[in-house]
């Protein structure tokens, strides 16, 4: 039993150690939050914030920085004022941007439209660009984020200021659910709700309301099942109701939807009997 | 025994039953209705259950279903080799240590059955959108993966129950041939549980919407896949030998007879053996992982390597430093075994200085964290020669210089009891130091022409020749040594038993900085991803969405750990008592 002790202390210390050496040796950085999209009044912004807006975003959520530092893993942009003119008119250049703003553009959004020299993906011959797309995965800009950066780049690297402030978020939603600049709607937690949003009611018979560019389903509960009905939402052309036309229906309401919703639509249409 | 092993079957069934009606069923809908974009999630979206954290009970879970599959991955590899060995010597204590490692691998595979269960179950309760989604795409894989665990219960029972059986000639070839069988399927096992983890880090088989293509293989051969099924097989073999010989190094503490303590030593030195012959490859195939992230993804690499979680390599640095000295040390102590060795304990104290400075270099840190007066006096945040020690061709440099070094304590273990007899023993030996000393020097000139004399991009070019120098010493030096000790003769027998207590203690610490190092590599593995279920494809937006902090990490480790070593404990405990037999007296009739 002693030896048993003996075993076990040395494993609690040890382990304790470790704790101990990562809680108190290490330095505890606080992570930053996952990165939201920027909350921007456009119509209040004169170009001094926009280009603060573009400095922030460059530093943070964009993390341009991650690369173009001073250690060499990305080509540094703040001489891209006067390299810019000289990278448009390379051979090698295989976009299709006709001036410097185009170009810094296509940098942001194709970035192997034109790769410098020695920061290509191995094995590619610099054709390849290890940066990934701006405006989509985790990066994720919004148009006037991107045109912010844009003007940031223009502005930092020498250039004359040529983007403009963009005048709209292109977000035309309204409602109560539509989402605030930079934050995601919230879902609906009704059928009705739903049904308003995506204007299912316009094509479609669904109790008092009579669409009639798509099939009645008043009581579609009581003749299709739960997969018939998911498959219905997600993939509308897979199966066409008899009379009606393939395509009226869009078929990228799955991309719109929250799961949350999706489950809401199914439940509430398989109890329609 | 025999109703733990039940445990293994149930769980086996239960993981197939759930699989059937949580995985695949909404699966097989998918597939009728073609696939749908990854979901978009809300808070909402995940359930809170008994008011309970979910990532933190699939943290823990997860982490204890792989130590232990992990464990009982490994032990089969080394038991088959074992055993071969046995059948090829005809010594029959490589068999009945073979069996012995087998017997304590039992229980712990019901227990890695049972915990996998348990993070099925969790994974439903709390992520049950995840869930949805990945056994979307990997519909057929689970069903196979639950399959399988029948084929690997089945044949570990055969296996184990038909050890003393399958005993003579083509038995005995029966024998070794379900345990080649049973290490596929394990294997088999490994690869598949892989391939959905590095799909959740290097998406393959979808469009950028997260909408799956149908192909379930090119979701399985994803960009991730081979470098983490390299890495974690070596690095299981490792720490099932850490684990056994941890086991050994108890039982040879509370043995009560000389042929006792000379058995589980002899077990323990074989087990050390068994980890350090993995441990040793361990490095190069954690460099090839990163190099693999960094080449998927630059921005995951620099995460990985250059963000918040570059100060996790520095506690990494006092791990591998605690691996490496505490597997020399254990070789050093076994030396008093052989009445030669003493020609050979005045090399031990240069290979420990070597192996601590190179665990310094290792353990300094690229940026330090200074108050404003420091960062003035020293002109940066790095020192202007000892800046460079933190980067990679420094790093580098240390683990070869490591790996060298634990080589040479090994070669001079080897060397202990043995006199050679060759005449060309002089030469020969003039040959080992000329191949160590160049060797060593290339090393360091690419080390240090590297990490000084050259700008960023290049400084990670040093590593590949770096390897190749070790290797081709280590290959050369063991081939070279094998002439030398051609026809050797021993110095006296091996005193089996002859090693102090205290270095049963290092076979403890290096099982336990094995189990804690994977429960950090382990978040790390997955902190990458950050705010992603699936990279770029699948966003988490739980509110535990964002990366913890290095300390609260440890902890969590910690606490996993000690949990996992309970088990164990629990799981040795049992090997013991299912040989244990109590004959009350009067109890039974006459």
């Amino acid at each position: 039993m002693r030896q048993f002790l003996s075993v076990i202390a040395f494993m609690l210390i040890v382990i304790g150690s470790f704790s101990a050496y990562s809680n108190l040796g290490i330095p505890q950085i606080e992570p930053a939050p996952p990165p939201t999209e920027e909350v921007i009044d456009l119509g209040s912004m004169d170009m001094g914030q926009f280009l603060a807006l573009g400095d922030r975003i460059f530093n943070g959520k964009g993390t341009c920085t991650l690369c173009h530092n001073s250690l060499g893993r990305a080509p540094m942009l703040d001489q891209i004022g006067s390299n810019a003119q000289a990278r448009l008119d390379d051979a090698r250049y295989a976009g299709s941007a006709t001036d410097i703003e185009g170009y810094l553009r296509e940098s942001l959004t194709d970035p192997s439209a034109y790769v410098v020299a020695g920061f290509g993906k191995a094995g590619t011959n610099d054709t390849e660009s290890p940066m990934p797309g701006t405006e989509s995965g985790s990066i994720a800009l919004s148009g006037p984020e991107l045109a912010a950066v844009l003007a940031f780049l223009q502005d930092n690297g020498g250039l004359e200021v040529t983007v403009e402030i963009p005048t709209d978020m292109g977000d035309e939603a309204t409602d109560e659910n539509a989402a605030e600049p930079g934050e995601p709607r919230a879902p609906f937690t009704s059928f009705q709700d739903l049904s308003d949003e995506f204007a299912c009611e316009a094509c479609h018979t669904i109790g008092e309301e009579a669409g009639d560019l798509g099939p009645n389903l008043s009581a579609i509960g009581a003749t299709r099942d739960r997969d018939y009905i998911r498959r219905a939402l997600l993939d509308p052309n897979a199966e066409i109701a008899e009379g009606f036309e393939e395509g009226m229906m869009p078929d990228d309401l799955g991309t719109q939807l929250y799961a949350t919703e999706l489950e809401l639509l199914i439940d509430h249409l398989s109890q329609l009997k | 025994m025999r109703k733990t092993l039940s445990f293994g079957f149930l769980a086996s069934l239960v993981a197939l039953v759930v699989c059937v009606l949580a995985g695949t069923g909404p699966a097989l809908a998918q597939e009728a209705a073609g696939f749908g974009p990854a979901p978009v999630l809300t808070a909402a979206d995940y359930p809170t259950v008994a008011g309970v954290n979910g990532r933190l009970v699939i943290w823990i879970v997860a982490q204890l279903h792989l130590w232990f599959a992990a464990f009982v991955l490994a032990v089969p590899i080394f038991v088959f080799i074992i055993e071969a060995i046995g059948m090829r010597t005809r010594d029959k204590r490589y068999d009945d240590m073979a069996y012995e490692f087998i017997k304590v691998s039992i229980t712990a595979y019901s227990i890695t059955a049972i915990l996998g269960g348990l993070l099925l179950f969790s994974l439903i309760l709390f992520y049950p959108h995840l869930f949805g989604y990945l056994s979307t795409i990997f519909s057929k894989s689970m069903f196979y993966y639950a399959l399988l665990f029948f084929g690997e219960s089945a044949v570990l029972y055969l296996y184990y129950y038909g050890w003393h059986w399958l005993q003579g000639d083509l038995r005995k070839w029966i024998h070794l041939s379900l345990g080649l069988l049973l290490n596929a399927i394990g294997t088999t096992l490994m690869l598949l549980a892989n391939a959905w983890l590095t799909f959740m880090m290097s998406p393959a088989g979808v469009d950028p919407a997260g909408v799956f293509n149908g192909n379930e293989w090119e979701a399985i051969h994803n960009f991730l896949w081979n470098p983490i099924n390299i890495h974690r097989f070596v690095a299981n073999i490792a720490y099932g030998g850490s684990i056994v010989g941890a086991y050994a190094a108890f039982k040879f503490l509370t043995a009560r007879t000389s042929q006792e303590k000379a058995h589980y030593d002899w077990m323990g030195y074989n087990a050390n053996f068994i980890a350090i012959c993995a441990l040793l490859p361990l490095p190069f195939a954690g460099y090839y992982l990163a190099a693999e992230i960094y080449a998927y993804s630059q921005q995951m690499g620099i995460t990985l390597m250059g963000g918040i979680f570059a100060w996790l390599f520095i506690i990494q640095a006092v791990l591998i430093g605690a691996l490496f000295l505490s597997a020399n040390y254990y070789l050093w102590c076994g030396m008093g075994r052989s009445d030669g060795a003493r020609r050979y304990y005045w090399a031990i104290k240069y290979i420990a200085i070597v192996l601590i400075g190179a665990f310094l270099v290792w353990f300094t840190p690229h940026t330090l964290v200074l108050t404003n007066s420091e960062l003035k006096s020293l002109g940066g945040p790095h020192h202007s020669i000892l800046g460079p020690l933190g980067i990679m061709p420094a790093k580098n440099t240390a683990v070869n210089l490591m790996i060298i070094f634990t080589f040479l304590s090994f070669l001079i273990y080897r060397r202990s009891n043995k006199v050679a007899t060759v005449s060309w023993e002089g030469m020969g030996n003039t040959l080992q130091v000329a191949l160590f000393t160049a060797g060593i020097l290339n090393i360091l000139f690419l080390g240090i022409y590297h990490g000084y004399f050259t700008n960023t991009v290049y400084k990670v070019a040093a590593s590949i020749p770096q390897v190749l120098t070790t290797f081709v010493v280590i290959v050369v030096s063991l081939v070279l040594d094998s002439f030398i000790y051609r026809g050797a003769r021993d110095v006296g027998p091996l005193h089996w038993g002859r090693i102090p207590d205290r270095a049963q203690y290092a076979l403890f610490l290096l099982a336990v900085a094995f189990t804690w190092l994977m429960g950090l590599m382990g978040y790390i593995r997955s902190g990458i991803r950050q705010h992603w279920h699936v990279v770029d494809i699948m966003r988490d937006n739980s509110p535990n969405a964002f990366t913890p902090t290095l300390g609260y990490a440890a902890n969590v480790v910690s606490v996993a750990a000690v949990i996992f070593l309970t088990l164990v404990i629990f799981v040795f405990w049992i090997a013991k008592v299912s040989s244990v037999k109590t004959l009350p007296a009067g109890y039974w009739k006459e």
